[in-house]
């Protein structure tokens, strides 16, 4: 992607992703959503990692490629697991932390299992594409759990704000990223996803820059009225 | 399966995407309007989706907060989506004829509410120069 439009954007977004947990100190939030902003950080550190590999080994390079993947990869295990906090917070109440866990765990070894026997069958058996295969499954099993995890929020009328906030954020996070992967794999030739996918990048560091900032941990709302289909 | 997956994708952003907003929306239909902006944007109790484009050209003349660009960008993209669902799905399912107005209002509402801020905050601005 590099280019002056594609550094500006690379730029922004981490730029976004250290002032979610600047955000998040000085609120008062960073111990309460500690796996989230623990993500942010490691999404920001990894920015300058990437940067670091970029400007020395360049972006046709393998070093650049190998990093570029591998991170990409423990990246969105990080998000899968900042989604369970999430369920943690949601389910605090009924004492089931220890059964989201397992289910979490199981889940997540299905999901790398299922990407192994994809790569597998697969022409090119390498550890790369088994990276690649294995964020993207978990950026549709992602988009699946939030999905259920706000069909929860409304029926255990969960009311605080900036949880709401945060988890539909992440709902929309996982769906355009899961969306654009499969647009990629329908049209492989299609040039612009280079530039969507940091964009895309951009909106989820923001609205939790925005909910941590903006939102008293004590706000509530009524999420019934949320709802696109009227409970 | 990608197409599937692409399909399922869009339903589902779309439909977070339109909670996510409702949620921005919420804490300001709760607001009242001050005197002044129900005079220059004609709005009294419910404002209509027709109201938007009018006070959103009323906003641009009040200096911007920055708190709040990120904010209105979403809404109005949010306004343009359902003017969108409006001109196609109302057209087959009636239903989304009235919930997409009463959407439309809501916008309108939240962006006579954010004009209400921009006022009172040049007032303050103006207010901190005559002091210095």
């Amino acid at each position: 992607m590099p280019g002056t439009i594609g550094y500006a954007i690379w730029f922004l977004g981490a730029l976004l992703e250290i002032s979610v947990v600047v955000c998040a100190v000085l609120r008062g939030s960073f111990r309460r959503y500690l796996c989230l902003n623990l993500y942010m950080l490691f999404s920001f550190l990894l920015s300058v990692g990437r940067y670091w590999f970029l400007s020395h080994f360049g972006l046709r390079s393998s070093e650049y490629k190998y990093f570029y993947f591998y991170s990409d990869a423990v990246l969105t295990i990080f998000l899968y697991l900042a989604l369970i906090t999430l369920y943690l917070h949601v389910f605090d109440e009924m004492k089931v932390e220890k059964f989201v866990r397992l289910a979490a765990i199981l889940l997540l070894a299905g999901t790398a299992l299922f990407s192994y026997g994809v790569v597998q069958q697969s022409q090119t058996k390498m550890l790369t594409g088994f990276f690649v295969e294995l964020s993207q499954n978990l950026y549709f099993v992602g988009l699946v759990l939030t999905y259920v995890l706000w069909g929860a929020i409304l029926k255990l009328r969960e009311s605080r704000t900036q949880l709401i906030q945060l988890v539909l954020s992440l709902g929309v996070y996982f769906s355009a990223f899961a969306a654009t992967f499969a647009l990629g794999n329908m049209l492989p030739n299609f040039q612009l996803i280079g530039y969507i996918v940091p964009v895309f990048g951009c909106l989820l560091p923001l609205a939790w820059a925005y909910a941590f900032w903006r939102l008293s941990p004590d706000a509530r709302m009524v999420p019934a009225r949320l709802a696109v289909v009227p409970r | 399966m990608a197409a599937v997956i692409f399909l399922a994708s869009v339903a589902a952003l779309l439909q977070l995407f339109i909670s996510y907003c409702r949620s921005l929306i919420a804490p300001s239909i709760k607001q009242p309007l001050s005197a002044e902006v129900r005079d220059v944007t004609g709005i009294e109790k419910a404002a209509s989706g027709e109201d938007f484009v009018r006070v959103i050209q009323l906003l641009h003349l009040c200096p911007e907060r920055p708190e709040e660009r990120g904010h209105i960008r979403a809404i109005g993209f949010y306004f343009r989506l359902l003017n969108f669902m409006r001109a196609t799905l109302a057209r087959v399912i009636p239903a989304v004829q009235s919930w997409t107005e009463m959407e439309r209002g809501q916008c309108a509402y939240f962006a006579a509410v954010a004009l209400d801020r921009r006022i009172a905050f040049s007032r303050d601005m103006l207010a901190q120069q005559i002091d210095v």
